[in-house]
């Protein structure tokens, strides 16, 4: 069952999607994702699925919504632009409580932006990229096996807490091909029978799916008790990985392609002696908070490296309470840090670093 | 012998509409119609945004609220989920003719399967009167305080017409609720439109031409009146389209 083959990144996580029993799929084309509608395109037809072409990226997620509140698994994905027209729809399906799993493969912006990977869309992911108070579920891939367990955690995180899930990737993890292993957990089953709408079969009360509420004192409610929801998963489900960090002195946090090339150069910089280690955040919300800011009593520097104009930089801060500086070491754009990049900010941290 | 009853897919909940106006007639023909058929407790329907947003509250069948003009879309991911679901939109005309215009046009170039109760009544209600896709020329609204200007806005978009020319579309019927005759012509057409997906059939879309009393600044008599003398002249009556009737035919 180990067998390995040889997939590119964003087959690999469509593959997944079916895997963790996706039969509805709703798109629009844009690059650089359109390998998952294309792959979707050719198997749901075989697999008794739907593949749908829609007219807008806003089309797509409110077919989403709608296979989403009759109790399937749905999915759609985009990249940068798409996904800020994705946002009023994500919106509503956070207001509904519906799961759902929506891919961004992030390429450089803003307004259309480039097609080459980017880091850039990590506010919108994290801090709700709609209206109103909501957070989702995202997770970062930093390989193309993570483009499979993280499609197919996305998927039960989104059923477990009846919330939409994001994955967070860039054109880099996209279109880069690795060995991945396609076995995975078995898929667990949620009761959806209490809310989704399949038809009333004349034997109970209808369900109605909305997140109108006019009265205040209602919604103020019900957003106290999604946050309660959000309390539970920030306690629960953050993930993260530690690289070389037993007795780092300075932490880099990097996630998605940015913590790959950030691999390369802490094993470089140990090379110089320089004990440099790296946390590196799966899930990006939640934020791995309690591992970062337990890493601010031992290091005296941190890096956050990253393909955006300093994004992430702000909750690497907030997690640590500015215990620790915390240098920043970006390209944008579409362009990658090199190893050389990160290894001058190692370097930088090295001479700054404990001052604080 | 009981010779008048509420239909069992209406709740009772107390409708929020304005004295005088016909959304109450159109539910309550839409839910006639389910019942006749049979279908209460397959039906799925989709509420939209404006003053029929509440519509979940009255249909006793399953509902969801879409964003506004988006319930074309949230419907065909519905019927792709279960194609068993006998699922319809009820929307006005801000939703579908101006924010929503691109989902009700693609889905019916589809040819989804489902069923559209479109409700024309040529103001934006909900908001407080402003001008729809279907205000009238030299109609007077909030945002045409002067009537409404074709050399500045453009004239009305008619719905059925364009619809016409999409070879996706199956049914197209615009019907009225201003007299007797006319609602139950409208009922006719809307069961028509549900048998049709029943049926597998395709896209049905029926646009009933409806008062909005409040916003136009007349009695409900009145209202019928205007509706009657300058709205059927702009909309004209009757069946758009019928492929069922052409394959019949054939």
């Amino acid at each position: 069952m180990a067998e390995k083959v040889l997939m590119k990144g964003n087959e690999a996580l469509a593959e997944a999607a079916i895997m963790a029993g996706c039969r509805h799929y709703f798109g629009y084309p844009i690059t650089p994702q359109t390998e998952v509608a294309a792959y979707m395109a050719k198997r749901m037809p075989l697999i008794g699925g739907t593949f749908l072409q829609a007219e807008s990226e806003i089309a797509a997620i409110n077919m989403v919504y709608g296979a989403a509140a009759a109790g399937k698994r749905a999915m759609t994905s985009s990249s940068s632009p798409g996904i800020s027209l994705k946002s009023e729809g994500i919106s509503y399906l956070a207001g509904c409580d519906l799961p759902a799993l929506i891919v961004n493969v992030q390429r450089g912006g803003p307004g259309l932006g480039g097609i080459q990977p980017s880091q850039s869309d990590y506010f919108q992911a994290t801090k709700g990229g709609g209206h109103g108070d909501f957070h989702l579920i995202v997770l970062a891939p930093a390989s193309v096996q993570e483009m499979v367990n993280l499609t197919f955690k996305g998927f039960d995180l989104a059923d477990k807490y009846r919330m939409p899930a994001m994955l967070l990737s860039d054109g880099t993890m996209g279109q880069m091909m690795e060995p991945v292993s396609l076995d995975v957990d078995e898929i667990k089953q949620y009761d959806k029978s209490s809310w989704a709408c399949t038809g009333t079969k004349c034997e109970r009360e209808h369900h109605i799916i909305n997140s109108l509420i006019i009265d205040p004192d209602e919604l103020e409610k019900y957003n106290f008790e999604r946050f309660e929801r959000y309390a539970k998963i920030e306690a629960e489900e953050a993930m993260h990985d530690e690289y070389r960090m037993e007795d780092a002195e300075i932490c880099i946090v990097a996630y998605g392609v940015a913590a790959r090339v950030s691999q390369n150069a802490i094993d470089k910089a140990r090379e110089q002696g320089i004990k440099v280690g790296m946390i590196r955040p799966i899930t990006l919300w939640p934020f791995p908070k309690a591992a970062l800011n337990a890493a601010a009593d031992k290091v005296k520097t941190f890096i956050s490296v990253e393909l955006s104009m300093g994004q992430m930089i702000e909750d690497i801060e907030l997690a640590t309470r500015c215990k620790k500086p915390v240098l920043l070491c970006n390209r944008v754009g579409g362009m990658i840090p090199t190893t050389e990049d990160i290894l001058n900010s190692i370097a930088k941290a090295n001479s700054v670093g404990g001052d604080k | 012998m009981i010779v008048f009853e509420k239909p069992k897919s209406l709740t009772d909940a107390q409708l929020h509409y304005c004295p005088g106006c016909t959304h109450g007639i159109i539910h309550r023909l839409v839910a006639e119609v389910i019942d006749e058929l049979g279908i209460e407790g397959k039906t799925i329907g989709i509420a939209p945004v404006g003053c029929s947003v509440f519509a979940y509250n009255y249909f006793t069948c399953d509902m969801i609220e879409a964003a506004h003009g988006r319930a074309p879309a949230v419907a065909t991911g519905v019927k792709r989920s279960n194609p068993d679901n006998i699922v319809f939109t009820y929307q006005g005309d801000g939703d579908l003719a101006a924010i929503g215009t691109a989902e009700t046009v693609h889905s019916a170039a589809r040819g989804e399967n489902i069923t559209i109760i479109f409700v024309n009544n040529a103001i934006y209600g909900m908001t407080g009167g402003q001008m729809a896709p279907t205000t009238l020329p030299g109609q007077v609204t909030q945002t045409s305080p002067y009537g409404r200007d074709p050399k500045a806005v453009g004239l009305p978009v008619k719905v059925c017409e364009l619809l016409q020319n999409v070879d996706g579309a199956t049914y197209l019927e615009r019907v009225a609720v201003n007299n007797v005759k006319n609602v139950k012509n409208a009922k006719k057409a809307i069961k028509k439109a549900f048998m049709n997906q029943i049926e597998g059939k395709g896209f049905s879309l029926v646009e009933v031409l409806s008062t909005c009393p409040t916003n136009w600044g007349l009695k409900p008599d009145k209202a019928l009146e205007w509706l009657e003398e300058k709205m059927i002249p702009y909309y004209p009556l009757g069946v758009y389209k019928d492929k069922t009737a052409e394959k019949e035919g054939e």
